[in-house]
């Protein structure tokens, strides 16, 4: 069973800084890493072929620099990483990306056959979730988002069962084999990375490719050109008239703060605010 | 793609077993504006088994239309029949604008429907607005990495989609005696066609934090620090009775779980009374909180943004302050612990 998973290389977004006067993001102060739900999504691929036999392949759209997140992929297990990077890609939302990146899974379909895809629940620097639903409606695959578990692959029958994570609970569902799946983080740890895996991934070489490597590709579909939606106005958010400050020893604060709270004091009895 | 044919303002009504869900009803609020803006109708789009019943509820809430396919195949959400029922629906009836709730199914579809009938999707916003002049819908988030906020455009493709979060637009007062109409449309799948099927939901009811029905929220960030920080505020929180809360940070560094997360990638929150204790204040977490009724910021930051956001601001070590309150909160509350109650954070 060969399993393809989409991986995206982000900025740290706990690090990265905004420039106060242009309100645009340094992405030079932030470090790019592999997009952790990608990296659960990819352990998870790993269990799968330790289970069902196949390859691992990861793809990922991006600048050169990404081949940093698939060797991250390598060290993880996967097999083999595909690059597809080209100025034209550049400026996509997520329509234009899922377009380029159902492209690049044709033509390895084609090379190689693909059984299953995984994506991420998320990138952390957008926060979106778009893009796996978009691919797999490209692919004309059923998409199962949220997936915290895959309890059953039947290659015989060619169906599987997952759970899928709802708002309190989970869903189990039946699907068929090619599905596309996105990964919660519930899913697995990701395990330390042996040795070896190490030691390839370190002098690792991806496959780039470009828009002219795909196939019958509508160029007016990818980049920026391709992308319904763009950013109209970034602004800092509106600051409010800001605290009243409690001032004086932390003796006179908690002073303070009591009496402010307690003419509040019926929210204390029960947890929940439901009635006692 | 001819734009002027696409009018109205459509929300997508999600149920849960028949029963529909809260941050429909929020987005026909924030969507009647946006209608009466555009002067056009605001429809509600209501999918399900045997939930056309509930289709004029949606009036008093302020639905001039509602778009109702009621057959059993929908009984339960799926991406492929409800992805197709939709499509062909805004195709149909092609809608200017549509929002969903950023629930699982709502982001699920959105995603979906978006590719379906390719336009933008501007995923977890929480602002909504039109631009007259332009004839354009604005749909603001936060934008990655901090403070800053972003509004996306989508200005040659129709319908302008957008989802948002629970609990982040306020549910109107039901108008009653307001009055619709309902447009019913079929579907053509069968079942044997299908490639995906629902064996089972599993609902955890005895969810052990409900944040969002809390009235106090004791919120702890990265600047507890570590296990004996956390304890420290839990054991506020239970004395208060409150909810305990967190920053994504906090969740990160694996002091407590994502159920506990407060903001724009965890809950959405409205209490009474919010301590933010130790937390800088990003914007991502502020939209998770900034509507509730009194927020109260313990930072040892005097610069830290989340005094900004809050009503009261205490600048001092959490590690000093917040056992001292918690004492003090402990003697005053005494007499109103209540019969039969315990905590268990
Ligand atoms: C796409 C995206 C989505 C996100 N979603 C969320 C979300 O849903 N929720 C969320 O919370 N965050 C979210 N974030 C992260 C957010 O940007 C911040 O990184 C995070 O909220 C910071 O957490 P924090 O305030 O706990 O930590 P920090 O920013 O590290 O702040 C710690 C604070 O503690 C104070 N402090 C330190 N020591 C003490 C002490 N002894 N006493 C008192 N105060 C002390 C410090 O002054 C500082 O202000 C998201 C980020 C992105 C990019
Ligand atoms: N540029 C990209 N290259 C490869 N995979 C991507 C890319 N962008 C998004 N994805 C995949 O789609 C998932 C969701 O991303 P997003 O829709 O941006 O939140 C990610 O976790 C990845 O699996």
């Amino acid at each position: 069973m060969n399993i393809l998973v989409c991986i995206k290389q982000v900025p740290d977004t706990k690090i990265i800084k905004v420039n106060p006067k242009t309100n645009t993001l340094d992405r030079s102060s932030a470090p790019a890493i592999l997009n952790p739900y990608d990296a659960h999504a990819v352990q998870e691929a790993v269990r799968l072929r330790g289970e069902h036999g196949g390859k691992v392949i990861v793809l990922s759209m991006g600048p050169p620099t990404a081949r940093m997140a698939i060797r991250k992929c390598v060290e993880i297990g996967a097999d083999e990483g595909y690059l597809i990077s080209d100025r034209r890609f550049a400026g996509a939302d997520t329509l234009a990306t899922s377009y380029a990146l159902y492209k690049a899974i044709e033509k390895l379909q084609k090379q190689e056959g693909i059984d299953l895809v995984l994506c991420g629940k998320h990138a952390i620097d957008g926060d979106t979730g778009q893009t796996g639903p978009g691919i797999a409606r490209r692919l004309e695959i059923p998409p199962i988002t949220n997936v915290i578990k895959v309890d059953e692959i039947n290659t015989e029958s060619g169906e599987m069962k997952v759970r899928r994570k709802i708002e309190n609970g989970y869903e189990v569902i039946k699907t068929t084999i090619p599905s596309l799946l996105t990964v919660e983080k519930e899913m697995n740890e990701v395990a330390y990375s042996p040795m070896p895996n190490m030691m390839r991934a370190a002098r690792y070489e991806p496959t780039v490719w470009t828009v002219d490597d795909l196939d019958d590709v509508d160029i007016k579909q990818l980049g920026l050109k391709g992308s319904p939606t763009i950013v109209g106005r970034m602004w800092p958010p509106e600051k409010s008239s800001g605290a009243e400050m409690i001032e004086g020893t932390t003796k006179e604060q908690v002073d303070r703060l009591l009496s402010v709270t307690l003419e509040k004091r019926e929210l204390f009895g029960v947890k929940g605010g439901g009635k006692a | 793609m001819n734009i002027e044919e696409y009018k109205d303002v459509w929300v997508f009504i999600e149920q849960q077993e028949g029963q529909i869900i809260d941050v429909g009803l929020e987005l026909l609020g924030a969507g009647r504006e946006l209608a009466d803006k555009l002067e056009v109708n605001l429809c509600g789009v209501l999918l399900g088994n045997q939930v056309k019943d509930s289709a004029s509820e949606l009036y008093a809430y302020g639905a001039d239309i509602v778009y109702v396919i009621d057959d059993p195949i929908l009984e339960q959400y799926r991406t492929e029949t409800y992805m197709k029922a939709v499509g062909d629906l805004v195709r149909k009836y092609k809608p200017e604008i549509f929002v969903y709730g950023a629930t699982s199914n709502g982001k699920d579809l959105a995603s979906a429907v978006a590719t379906e009938v390719m336009t933008g999707l501007t995923a977890d916003t929480t602002m909504l607005d039109v631009n007259l002049e332009k004839r354009l819908f604005e749909a603001s988030r936060p934008a990655f990495g901090g403070n800053i906020m972003a509004t996306i455009l989508c200005k040659k493709h129709r319908p302008q989609m957008a989802t948002v979060r629970p609990k982040v637009m306020k549910k109107p007062e039901p108008e009653q005696g307001r009055t619709g109409k309902i447009i019913e449309e079929s579907i053509s799948l069968k079942e044997e066609d299908l490639r995906t099927k629902v064996l089972e939901i599993v609902r955890d009811t005895q969810k052990a934090v409900n944040l969002e029905d809390a009235d106090v929220i004791v919120a702890a960030g990265k600047g507890i620090k570590d296990e004996k920080g956390f304890a420290m505020v839990k054991e506020l929180a239970d004395v208060l009775n409150a909810s305990v809360g967190a920053s994504r940070d906090l969740v990160e560094a694996g002091l407590c779980g994502h159920d506990h997360q407060v903001g724009q990638t965890g809950l959405t929150v409205t209490p009474k009374i919010y301590f933010a204790i130790g937390i800088s204040g990003a914007v991502q977490h502020v939209v998770g909180m900034q509507n509730s009724d009194m927020i109260i910021a313990i930072n040892n930051d005097p610069d830290a943004t989340i005094f900004n956001a809050s009503h009261y601001g205490i600048v001092a070590d959490a590690f000093e302050i917040v056992p001292m309150l918690t004492e003090e909160f402990r003697k005053a509350l005494k007499g109103v612990e209540v019969e039969g109650v315990t905590s268990d954070v």
